[in-house]
């Protein structure tokens, strides 16, 4: 691993529901243009871990830095509101069930963003919408509703809707799990182009094809602890640890 | 004395201001009520408690005593603290208020049934809870529930019948003039009757038009 400073440092990440654990002492670093893929069954806290980055589910101990701005910091409510709004506008997400605005166009939600947070005027965020429509391949849909999207068509409007803000960071939650399994490869293509142009993406995913072919760096977790990590032909062809093994092979052999 | 259908169209031209007198009262407190309801049911939602629990007993008054002890209260009592509203104005809002607490709980409903993606979709993007709300709660919740709304603001075109008693002269007031003069119950009830229920007809038909508008955006 390089030794300049992580572009996401998660540093002894924990979270509990209760008596539950959900995440113990995880510790995570993303350097920049890097696509990190966690993998693990469901309940292992993968999804939680990335959704403590941007604070949907705030973490119960440890710390999130972006750069060097620290993500989780304790600050009065008002301050604390108006902090996150400024670290979230730098962290897209992408969500398993898209979470498109189905009460405005695919434009208005791809404008929606950039004019009420970066005061873009209505003729420039059109520009970027078109540009981002036309990156994702879905010109021609920009002024119907999400209603009248297939479910890959609504991922990518998404995946545009959160590239729209310039982020530093894709966060991919199970982008593709809601999808039919002819849908899922344009989605795929996507984000494949995004790696290409060294967007720095986490993703948590149970495509293990594609994890393999995209990432640099696969993260095994199981039970809220990072089970195994390392590169992804390490990972998925010569997994030491029996639990990995154990979760590769049901998955591999679908 | 037989029935005499003749006597009413002597009376047509106020029949007709009354006519156009009740769709005011009714647009403009259907307005009040709508918004009024909307901002109720943020408040009853998200607001400080401080704010919440006198909102809630103003609304349990509006809820638990009658509309027309409502409009009297507003008409004639408040002049004695020295607000002089005008009849239309004090109907307006008394009709408006008591409809808002009535659209507020159901607004409040829509509201929970937004999907909770749609809080952490916008707040992904940087969206402020007031931007949220604002931009993406609350008009799918609005989308949610035009169908109750809609019969609310129908209840509101009937009840608006009320403010004839506080002197507005709108369809039922012009009726009951008519009659004053004529002696002719019968006849202008049944089209003071047909005026409301076409009117009644018009709202039905603009409130289908707009639930097939928003079907595509929900």
């Amino acid at each position: 691993m390089s030794s300049e400073k992580p572009f996401i440092d998660v540093r002894h990440a924990a979270k509990s529901f209760g008596a539950l654990e959900v995440l113990k002492d995880i510790n995570l670093q993303v350097h920049k243009g890097q696509i990190v893929a966690i993998i693990g069954p469901s309940g292992s806290g993968k999804s939680t871990l990335l959704r403590a980055i941007n604070e949907l589910d705030p973490l119960s101990g440890g710390e999130i830095w972006l750069e060097d701005m620290q993500i989780n910091k304790k600050l009065p409510p008002r301050q604390y509101e108006k902090h996150i709004n400024k670290v979230r506008q730098d962290i897209g997400m992408v969500f398993q069930h898209f979470n498109l605005f189905p009460h405005l166009t695919v434009r208005h939600n791809i404008t929606l963003g950039p004019t009420m947070l970066k005061g873009m005027s209505k003729g420039e965020a059109d520009k970027l919408a078109e540009e981002q429509l036309a990156h994702v391949g879905l010109s021609e849909r920009i002024d119907y509703y999400p209603s009248q999207l297939s479910g890959g068509q609504k991922q990518r409007v998404a995946i545009a809707r959160a590239l729209a803000m310039k982020p530093k960071v894709m966060l991919f939650d199970e982008a593709t799990s809601a999808l039919d399994p002819e849908l899922v490869e344009e989605v795929n293509l996507v984000m494949k182009r995004l790696a290409e142009e060294h967007m720095t993406m986490i993703i948590v995913t149970h495509e293990m094809a594609f994890a393999e072919s995209v990432c640099d760096r696969v993260l095994f977790m199981d039970e809220g602890v990072v089970v195994e990590e390392g590169p992804p032909e390490v990972i998925f062809k010569n997994p030491v640890n029996e639990r990995t093994q154990n979760f590769l092979r049901k998955h591999l052999n679908g | 004395m037989g029935l005499d259908f003749s006597v009413v169209p002597g009376f047509l031209d106020s029949i007709l201001i009354g006519a156009l007198w009740t769709i005011a009262i009714t647009l403009s407190s259907a307005a009040i009520s709508f918004f009024g309801g909307i901002f109720f049911a943020v408040i009853s939602l998200y607001g400080h408690w401080v704010i919440r629990l006198p909102f809630r007993a103003f609304a349990f008054l509006f809820m638990g005593t009658p509309l027309l002890l409502q409009l009297f209260l507003i008409y004639f009592g408040l002049i004695q603290i020295g607000i002089d509203l005008p009849a239309f104005v004090a109907g307006i809002i008394g009709l408006g208020l008591h409809f808002a607490v009535y659209n507020s709980d159901i607004i409040k409903a829509g509201i929970l049934a937004v999907d909770k993606g749609q809080h952490e979709g916008a707040r992904t993007i940087g969206l402020s809870k007031g931007q949220t709300l604002r931009k993406i709660i609350v008009p799918q919740a609005v989308r949610n529930v035009v169908p109750p709304i809609g019969n609310n603001m129908i209840a509101l075109l009937k009840d608006s019948a009320l403010v004839s008693v506080i002197g507005v002269t709108e369809l039922t007031l012009s009726a009951q003039l008519a009659i004053s003069q004529t002696y002719r119950a019968f006849e202008f009830y049944v089209a003071v009757a047909v005026c409301y229920y076409i009117i009644n007809l018009c709202l039905e038909y603009s409130l289908h038009l707009i639930e097939r508008r928003i079907q595509i955006s929900r």
